[in-house]
């Protein structure tokens, strides 16, 4: 069970949080120029890696503030928490485009 | 009738006698007992049946790991199954008996018949399953085969969580545990110290050994005072570590004290808790393993550590007559202790060669030693007679047969294990050692393990790896059991080898070795030790099974805690709760929301009440409370922007005053949720969420929000519960409305269809919209949650006159069906799009993107033979099943059988039309009005015919007047 610091509340219990996958996910468009492979690709394939992952992170019982973590999934430690916004890490091993 | 009490020995309290009852008769045993030390004390040998071949089993150990005495104490509600009589404290009036024996464990049906002997190999049920079938078996297999009894009422006991936060905790009282804690304590962190016993010292408890000088009973009390007069330190007994996750996170289960204060009914039975610490030390000692021979099993085979620890801590003597088995230096403490308690050491058995045995010498003086033998097998059936040992060759093979050696009792050590289960939770690796012969934790990792918990023994001597005797072909291997739980034998192992079954994992698997409710606590080590003989490969080749969470049996209740019956969850109550009791609504639960379903009269059932609620609303007015709709607020100058980016629709487009309904699409193109969408001002939505559904929307919106379109200004606000809602629909809905004093004008002129309107009423703000969701003239009347009683009761006062009742949900759902219009669930599931529903009216083609367009014409999504809502009309007039298939005639490519064209999704007897209506997602189906399709729902078949969805009113003039 992950301690995850979140940049609002502070270091709370996963349970309070929800994982949405793979972050820096770029949608693509506008719709019309988009490829039915493209477009799959933005839905469905995630790279699932075994190392230094970026993530997306609510505080859904807390403040319902999202952020990414980077998170090393053999491991479970958590190397940095920031701001949606703010571009990927160097530290990623992988992320998909 | 071998074991006896000590006069002297033990730090039982003799004081206190205390009665108990085992198997129906009464025994005595004082306080400090177990009830295992305690029948031993009264010379019982058999303590248990075997899980599969109900064989006479006795007491293997003395603590957690005990496989064979399974127990169930109490009765009625309050009996607890399964539990091991090693860790059943005694306490007066103690009522227990084995499990899986009938009628009783000394003579048991099962046994005697000899049914159960060869009957269940290896991998029986995974053979069965292929053939002949495993329904011929179950029934017997489910009966014969098993533990406790279930109670059969809920538990009167009450179990509750709690939570902790130190910077370091010690998992285990013995000497290095004390030892990590003192140090701890000293260092000034705070510190928890927990130990699974119910008194600290492990098994020091009772010995004669000293401790940097000191006695090691005065040293253990020196240690336990000082950590119990530390502010900062705190120990919990009786509570095991049953898990270890990430980040210093641990589940302790603590069991309450038996002998505390009186159990009344509910009272606390235990605690689970979760503690966060810094630093995780593991002091879980280690575990004796058994030796493997024909008849091992057999009562009075025990392990050697545990006949010292029933002499030094309960002060009972195992046996009269012994044989020690060994192939380590440590067992032959217990010989000496036995000896000088009184018993006689008949032979002791090494398996090792003369050189090799480190007490020899010493040994030699007092009785005698056979080197290069281990037991072949034992004699007896419910009781050791004797023993018959084997001399062994170099390589572990038999060389020669020896002559029976006549005794009672047979100590059995074949090593040491280190619990290094705690350390794998983690993920923490192991390194087999050859030393002791058992894996021991790399380190470092996420936690610390020490003592024998980390492999150090001190006094094993040289240990030679070898469990049973090599014998080609002998008929032992029957009965020499590897896991005596779950009765897995020599030859069940070999068998799975023949097989094929060489990963240590498959091997678990194929012949359940390891995993009974022991997870193998005695068994682990030796079966991968035979898998690796058999293969000609070493154990650490061979490997081990992952440990898992728990570690020890845990009472489901614990994990419940206090989260069951009315406080499995909040139950949200509406705010006009106490108005629909007064008149008489049936509540049921709705998602999380109590509700009223529909309000009987006199006598009425269900299907008269929501009939003459429905017909209510046809002709004259109900009174609906619909305050669980979800309702969140967009507010901000970019607020159209950002709807419209959210929504298929056109929202920036619409007018102040205005609303629509309107179906919110996941990046799938999937249906997340309808409802209506309202314009309060130029800058201020509210956006409508079906009822449960108001979190999750707010989470859809906030996620794109934040993460997509952060430069919006934009800010949403969840005010479900700040409005509550009161729905009055029919034809006379308006009279009734204009009667109540709002300051709004509801002529049909000033107030069209689909419109929003704010002001007052009863003195405070209120908000109507007119939409429908039963197919009349309908108004929302939105007030402050406080005031849903008193607006409530003011509409039936003075709509009654005008036929004004009450309607609960079964009604509205009734209404919307005879209307055609979908319900979020029924009609939609996770694959469903707009046009499927025909609602491709909602999605506007202007606008360039939103959430969802782009899935909208994937290939999957323009497919000709998507399901599409339809109406389906049964020939018989019947309401055809929910969940019946529309059959095809085609055969299904991938199952076989007959295809599905899709289903039936909603269906009601009509009141208004008084016939059966219903729902259903048809593949093709628009194109297909008029066709007579066969439904089928298990063995019921039916005619029906497709219609447009929508059978009453279709055109929809009602709820436009
Ligand atoms: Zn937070």
């Amino acid at each position: 069970m992950l301690l995850i610091d979140c940049p609002v509340c502070g270091q709370r219990s996963e349970d309070e949080f929800r994982c949405a996958g793979q972050a820096h996910l770029v949608r693509p468009g506008p719709p019309d120029a988009v490829t039915d492979e493209a477009w799959s690709a933005y839905l469905y394939q995630r790279t699932n890696l075994k190392g230094v992952s970026a993530e997306r992170w609510l505080h859904e019982f807390g403040c319902r503030r999202w952020f990414n973590i980077l998170r090393d999934t053999l491991t479970h430690q958590i190397l940095h928490v920031y701001p949606v916004t703010e571009a990927r890490r160097p530290e990623e091993t992988g992320g998909g485009e | 009738m071998t074991g006896w009490r000590h006069s002297s020995l033990g730090i039982i309290d003799r004081s206190r006698p205390i009665s108990f009852r085992w198997e129906g008769r009464s025994y005595r045993g004082f306080r400090g007992d177990t009830l295992a030390s305690a029948l031993l004390a009264n010379g019982v040998s058999i303590v248990g049946r075997s899980f599969k071949h109900h064989r006479p089993r006795g007491l293997l150990a003395a603590g957690l790991e005990e496989p064979s005495a399974i127990v169930q104490t109490g009765a009625g509600a309050k009996s607890l199954p399964n539990l091991r009589a090693t860790e059943v404290d005694l306490v007066e009036g103690l009522e227990a008996h084995a499990v899986n024996a009938w009628p009783s464990v000394s003579t048991d049906v099962f046994a005697s018949l000899g049914l159960m002997k060869r009957f269940i190999p290896a991998a029986f049920y995974y053979k069965t399953f292929m053939w002949p079938g495993w329904e011929l078996f179950e029934p017997w297999i489910r009966r014969l085969a098993g533990l406790g009894q279930a109670p059969d009422q809920p538990d009167p006991d009450t179990y509750e969580h709690a939570h902790e936060h130190v910077d370091t905790l010690i998992i285990g009282a013995g000497v290095a545990g004390l030892q990590a804690a003192l140090a701890s304590i000293r260092s000034g962190a705070a510190t928890l110290l927990i130990e699974h016993d119910a008194v600290a010292g492990g098994r020091a408890l009772g010995a004669e050994q000293s401790l940097s000088g000191t006695p090691v009973g005065s040293w253990i009390a020196e240690a336990l005072a000082e950590i119990d007069a530390a502010p900062h330190g705190r120990r919990l007994m009786r509570s095991t570590a049953i898990g270890l996750y990430d980040h210093g996170l641990a589940a302790i289960y603590e069991r309450s004290d038996p002998a505390g204060p009186p159990g009344a009914q509910g009272s606390l039975r235990g605690r689970l808790w979760k503690i966060r610490a810094r630093r995780i030390i593991v002091a879980a000692g280690a575990i004796e393993r058994p030796l493997v021979f024909s008849g091992n099993d057999c009562p009075g085979v025990m392990l050697a550590s545990a006949a010292e620890t029933y002499l030094h801590r309960y002060g009972v003597v195992s046996g009269r007559r012994i044989v020690l088995a060994a192939n380590n230096d440590r067992a032959y403490r217990a010989a000496f202790a036995l000896n000088d308690a009184g018993a006689e050491i008949v032979a002791v058995l090494d398996a090792r060669p003369e050189a090799d045995i480190g007490l020899l010498e010493i040994a030699r003086e007092r009785f005698p030693v056979h080197p290069e033998t281990l037991p072949l097998r034992v004699e007896g059936r419910d009781r050791v007679r004797a023993v018959r040992p084997a001399r062994l060759d170099g390589s572990g093979a038999m060389a020669s047969l020896s002559e029976e050696i006549a005794c009672d009792t047979v100590l059995v050590s074949g090593g040491w294990t280190p619990s290094v289960h705690l350390h794998s939770h983690l993920g923490g690796r192991l390194r087999w050692d050859d030393m002791i012969s058992s894996f021991v934790p790399v380190q470092p990792s996420d936690v610390l393990s020490v003592g024998e918990a980390a492999g150090e023994f001190a006094d094993l001597g040289r240990i030679r790896p070898i469990v049973c005797v090599e014998t080609p072909g002998g008929r032992e291997e029957e009965t020499a059991f590897v896991d005596l739980q779950n009765d897995v034998t020599l030859l069940d192992v070999r068998l799975a080898v023949r097989e094929n079954f060489r990963s240590v994992e498959h091997l678990k698997r194929y012949t359940t070795l390891g995993m009974a409710t022991d997870q193998g606590k005695t068994s682990n080590i030796n079966g991968l030790a035979i898998l690796a003989a058999e293969l000609g490969r070493t154990p650490a080749e061979v490997g081990v099974t992952r440990f898992r969470p728990p570690y020890h049996p845990t009472p489901i209740g614990a994990f419940a805690g206090h989260r069951i019956g009315d406080t499995l969850r909040p139950r949200r109550r509406l705010a006009a709760d106490a108005a629909h009791a007064r008149m008489g609504a049936r509540m049921e639960d709705y998602g999380h929301w109590s509700r009223p379903a529909f309000y009987p009269q006199a006598r009425e059932t269900e299907r008269e009440a929501v009939h003459r609620e429905v017909c209510a609303v046809r002709t004259a007015a109900g009174l609906f409370d619909a305050s669980s709709l979800g309702k969140i607020e967009v507010i901000g100058p970019d607020a159209g922007l950002f709807l419209d980016r959210i929504y298929p629709g056109s929202m920036a487009a619409m007018k102040p005053g205005r609303c629509k309904y309107a179906v919110m699409l996941s990046e799938h193109g999937t249906i997340l949720d309808d409802g209506v969408v309202a314009r309060l001002d130029a800058d201020r939505f509210l956006v409508g969420a079906t009822s449960g559904n108001a979190e999750k929307v707010a989470a859809h919106l906030e996620d794109w929000l934040q993460c997509e379109w952060p430069e919006l200004r934009v800010m949403t606000i969840d005010v479900t519960t700040d409005w509550a809602v009161m729905t009055i629909s029919g034809p006379k809905a308006r009279l009734i409305l204009a009667q109540l004093g709002a300051s709004i004008d509801v002529s049909r002129e000033a107030f069209p269809h689909l419109s929003v309107r704010e002001g007052s009423l009863l003195g405070v703000p209120c908000r109507i919209q007119r939409v429908s969701f039963t197919g009349e003239v309908s108004f929302e009347i939105s007030i402050p949650w406080a005031y849903a009683e008193d607006l409530h009761s003011r509409l039936m006062a003075s709509g009654a006159s005008l036929g004004l009742i009450p309607v609960g949900i079964e009604a509205i759902m009734t209404l919307r069906i005879e209307k055609g219009f979908i319900h979020l669930g029924s009609e939609t599931d996770g694959v469903t799009l707009p046009d499927d529903l025909g609602l491709s009216g909602l999605v506007s083609r202007r606008k360039a993107d939103f959430v969802g367009k782009r899935s909208l014409s994937r290939p999957e999504a323009l497919r000709q033979d998507r399901r599409q809502l339809v109406g389906l009309e049964a020939l018989d007039g019947s309401a055809p099943p929910i969940g019946a298939h529309v059959v095809s005639d085609r055969p299904d490519s991938l199952r076989g059988g007959a295809h599905s064209e899709g289903w039936v999704t909603s269906s009601i007897l009509s009141p208004t039309l008084s016939r059966g209506i219903a729902l259903g997602l048809v593949e093709a189906g628009r194109s297909r009005h008029g066709e007579i399709v066969i439904l089928r729902d298990g063995n019921r078949v039916l005619k029906a015919r497709i219609t447009p969805p929508g059978a009453y009113d279709p055109s929809g003039e009602r709820m436009h007047d």
